[in-house]
């Protein structure tokens, strides 16, 4: 095999930069897995506990970037419990103490401290980049520090993260020898913003290219900051509303026309409808656009914004839209990848106005479209074959119809044949999400066909054991799989124990296993770390404040149902952080 | 996918699709058969039994739309629907025009339901999401009174809008056997990051501080009088004209005033509109005013309705005499363009 010299193989490795290639190249022989542990510089680690931080910096001692992903999806519901884990310290610590070269942290679902922020702008002297995704647990103090001591700072991305605002004026502590910066996203913070640091700290960032504020930053200071910031490509406004008579709606206007590099505009936290002819000069140019916090805006506003918008690839719109909203993206946007539909008022029932008329007017328009997430009243059989005709390069396709259990209103049935339909079509489909109601025969379905499904979300669906075993069977690829309020149990958690080797997690919520059955589990993989979690002791409000909850042991009698199970495979074993109401069997 | 062979529910040896299996069993390279097809032998032999009842051949999938059948295939087929003719949902599988496929749908459902003609239902929709007022096209009847055009569909409208309610919600008793309790709410469902929920509860929060909800549902604003007991509100979502608002305003505030209304029953002095000249304060009792974003107080109806609506944040009768500082400023206002 090495017919080069190591650093020759080395520079082709530079070339292999996909995380699964280079998990690839380093199964072919024993020196190319030496030569390429020692060359990676991207680590992405899909579990922060499958393994210890240690190990990764023992393997990887070249690291420069970290990407972690700490709690399960379902958390984003509400489903798993507050203090249930995922903290990023003790990697933080591990690292700063191996002192490795540490350069760029991605982080999503994890919960991260103050002191983790410190430490990150303390420990690693070339650190420039920062992106937190759906994270908790920081306030705007850590934000200070990482402001004031990274000098090299290129990126600090902060998306949908619960901040706590401790009034730091974190964007003053920038030192003004900072100038580095290209991507700056604060949107999800809820303070109050030094504007005029804001616009100093713009104005000395020539090479800006991504600036997203918050509800804070208003029209009048966003126009100022446009007039420093010509060269922007990706915009998120804050605050949108104002007299359009005004001199400021006039001159930022005017400012707007002179940004001819943006291709991506989003926030609008608050946005009135008069004010959106501002954006339209913009509009001809947007590849992206995302109005799905722009409560407000009536479908007939939002429908003149997008037939400027002829060059679109991402969209992600409240379902105001309506779907006749949809039809006329249809007609405009044929360039359109990425479709997000979301509700306005998730709790209003009948509030919502789109339906399955709006997704079949796009599946005939928007041929390239490959990725969706479309919240609906209702849907039919006919309407998803229609899609799955139209549209077969899927690779994500999540419907969540409001209803969880609804048939199909035409014809009363589930909704089996519709997702069929999907998975049949469209052969490149890596993540499915289901809803409607489901028997076992969608499962079937997904199990004979979809060949390339990676992740899987299950709810309120399937008759018997028998759904969750075809998608075991079926599904090779299948590397996350979450079940909630769904008739599996123990025979379907069973049936193929060496299956979750090769997946990534399983979680399962509400459904039929029993403790037995994930103790008899638990013993036979001991390379998975089976989490049975129960915080039903709690109230929803105690478990938010961290109340005392009682401890969950594996001595319950082994025939009551477990109420939420987490298992994913490890070679970190048992974790030492669970709090009291997980158990790991 | 055609094959008669196929009947395992494992997809592990894609390759061998074509084959059938009892021949072409695949060897790896130690000259073994690949395990997993043996798996799935195994599984399709516990099930071997039960083969019948999947009928794995019938619900074999193709892309056509429910009803359409080839001759061979068997008659119980999952999704043939309910004992409706199958007509109905017989769509040609040639590439349909957008509308025959929508409208079909509508069709399909509204005769059932209610016989009405697809133009009804098709205008309707389109009424509710053209006309200027409407912000939440799905629900307010109300705001269509302004648009011509839907006028004479309003009658037709209603019914199939209250119909199709009626049976989404039988169709949803028909369909809930497995649902806990659907319509309480699920934790977790619908399954919306508490970060986008937070977000937006707190943008209709701030709307409403405004004193006006912006968007779906109505548009209240304090309507204050000089002199009267106490203030109303009203939905100015109920009105598309300036005539509209103020002869209901009047009609709200008369029995503050005593013998105070013109000959037209109107409140107030004729109301301006963007087109006509700005003096009105012909020593006219009382004049409509309100206090906009900037907090500046003006002349009801410098401004086209649309930006009226979305400006206003507080309406007060002043009178006539009070308000005449307020016509420059309106005028001033008013010549900026926009």
């Amino acid at each position: 095999m090495n017919y080069f010299p190591d650093e020759v193989i080395e520079q082709v490795f530079d070339y292999v930069t996909s995380h699964q290639d280079r998990n690839s190249i380093s199964l072919v022989c024993k020196s190319w897995y030496r030569i390429e542990r020692l060359s990676r510089q991207r680590v992405f680690i899909g579990n922060c506990y499958s393994i210890s931080p240690d190990k990764v910096i023992e393997r990887f001692p070249a690291i420069r970037s970290l990407s972690l992903k700490g709690k399960p999806h379902f958390a984003d519901f509400n489903l798993v419990p507050y203090d249930w884990g995922g903290h990023v310290y003790p990697w933080i610590v591990a690292m700063a103490k191996s002192k490795v070269n540490l350069e760029e942290i991605r982080l999503k679902r994890m919960v991260v401290s103050d002191e983790s922020l410190e430490l990150i702008s303390s420990s690693f002297a070339n650190f420039t980049s920062l992106v937190l995704v759906s994270c908790e647990g920081f306030t705007t103090n850590g934000l200070k520090a990482v402001a004031a001591n990274c000098s090299l700072l290129r990126e600090l991305d902060l998306q949908e993260n619960e901040v706590e605002d401790h009034r730091s004026q974190w964007l003053n502590h920038f030192p003004e020898s900072s100038t580095s910066l290209v991507t700056l996203n604060f949107s999800c913070l809820k303070g109050e913003i030094n504007l005029a640091a804001l616009e100093r700290l713009v104005a000395r960032s020539p090479n800006l290219k991504t600036l997203r504020v918050n509800r804070a930053v208003t029209l009048d200071s966003l126009q100022k900051i446009l007039s420093w910031a010509p060269q922007l490509m990706d915009l998120g406004v804050g605050s949108f509303i104002h007299d359009p008579d005004s001199e400021t709606f006039y001159k930022l206007k005017n400012t707007i026309v002179q940004c001819k590099s943006i291709t991506s505009l989003s926030g609008f936290l608050e946005v009135a409808p008069y004010c959106l002819p501002a954006i339209y000069p913009v509009c001809s140019n947007l590849t992206s656009l995302n109005l799905s916090y722009a409560l407000g805006i009536p479908a007939s506003e939002l429908i003149k914004l997008i037939r400027h918008c002829k060059r679109l690839q991402r969209l992600w719109i409240l379902d105001c839209i309506g779907d006749k909203g949809l039809e006329v993206v249809a007609s405009n946007c044929k360039d359109l990848q990425e479709l997000r539909v979301f509700p306005s008022d998730p709790f209003g029932a009948g509030n919502t106005v789109v339906t399955e008329e709006g997704l079949v007017a796009i599946s005939f328009g928007c041929k390239k479209l490959n990725s969706l997430l479309y919240f609906c009243h209702q849907m039919t059989n006919a309407a998803l074959i229609t899609v799955a005709n139209n549209c077969p390069n899927f690779v994500r396709f999540r419907l969540c119809i409001l209803d969880p259990t609804k048939a199909d209103p035409l014809t009363q049935q589930p909704l089996d044949e519709g997702f069929g339909a999907i998975v049949q079509s469209c052969k490149g489909l890596k993540r499915l999400s289901l809803s409607g109601l489901l028997t076992d025969m969608v499962f079937l379905y997904i199990g004979m066909y979809a060949e390339q499904l990676e992740m899987l979300s299950v709810a309120f669906a399937g008759k018997s054991d028998k759904g969750m075993i075809y998608v075991l069977n079926g599904c090779k690829k299948l590397r996350k799989l979450e079940v909630r309020d769904s008739p599996f149990g123990d025979a379907a958690l069973l049936a193929d124990p060496g299956k979750y080797e090769t997946m990534r997690s399983l979680w399962m919520s509400s459904c039929e296993v029993t403790l037995g059955a994930c103790k008899a589990l638990a013993r036979k993989m001991p390379m998975l770390n089976v989490e049975i979690i129960d915080d039903s002791e709690l109230t929803v409000d105690e478990a938010l404040c961290g109340g005392a909850p009682v401890a969950v042991t594996a001595d319950g009698d082994d025939k009551q149902k477990v109420e939420k199970m987490y298992l994913y495979r490890t070679l970190a074993g048992p974790r030492n952080d669970a709090p009291e109401f997980v158990c790991t069997l | 996918m055609e094959d008669e062979g196929q009947n395992d529910v494992s997809v592990a040896s894609s390759s061998t699709v074509d084959c059938d299996l009892e021949e072409h069993r695949e060897l790896n390279y130690l000259g073994l058969s690949d395990c997993s097809s043996a798996e799935s032998y195994r599984l399709t032999s516990l099930s071997g039994d039960r083969k019948n009842d999947l009928n794995l051949k019938a619900t074999e999938l193709r892309l056509g739309l429910p009803g359409f059948q080839s001759p061979k295939r068997e008659p119980n087929l999952h999704f043939v629907s309910s004992g409706k003719p199958d007509e109905k949902l017989l769509f040609p599988l040639l590439p349909l025009s957008q509308k025959s496929v929508v409208t079909g749908n509508k069709r399909g459902f509204s005769e059932v339901n209610d016989p009405i003609p697809k133009e009804g239902n098709w205008m309707f929709r389109a009424s509710e999401n053209e006309g200027p007022d409407s912000s939440n096209p799905g629900i307010k009847i109300k705001q269509s009174v302004g648009t011509a055009g839907a006028q004479s569909n309003l009658g037709n409208g209603i019914p199939s809008k209250q119909s199709k309610e009626h049976s989404l919600a039988t169709s949803q008793n028909n369909a809930s056997n497995n649902a806990p309790a659907a319509k309480a709410q699920v934790v977790g469902w619908p399954p919306v990051r508490s970060f986008r929920k937070n977000s937006l509860v707190s943008t209709s929060r701030n709307n409403e501080e405004v004193d006006g909800k912006l968007g779906a549902g109505a548009l209240f604003i304090k309507v204050s009088m000089d002199g009267a007991p106490y203030l109303r509100k009203v939905d100015l979502h109920n009105y598309s004209t300036y005539q509209e608002l103020s002869s209901a305003l009047g009609k709200m505030f008369s029995c503050f005033i005593v013998g105070q209304c013109g000959s037209s029953g109107n409140l107030f002095k004729e109301m301006q509109t963007a087109d006509s000249s700005k003096d009105l304060l012909h020593g006219s009792e009382y004049v409509l005013t309100y206090e906009d974003k900037d907090g500046d107080w003006m002349l009801v109806g410098d401004v086209p309705w649309n930006m009226f609506m979305n400006t206003c944040k507080k309406l007060k009768i002043m009178k006539g005499s009070d308000a005449i500082g307020l016509a420059p400023t309106a005028a001033e206002k008013s010549t900026r363009g926009y």
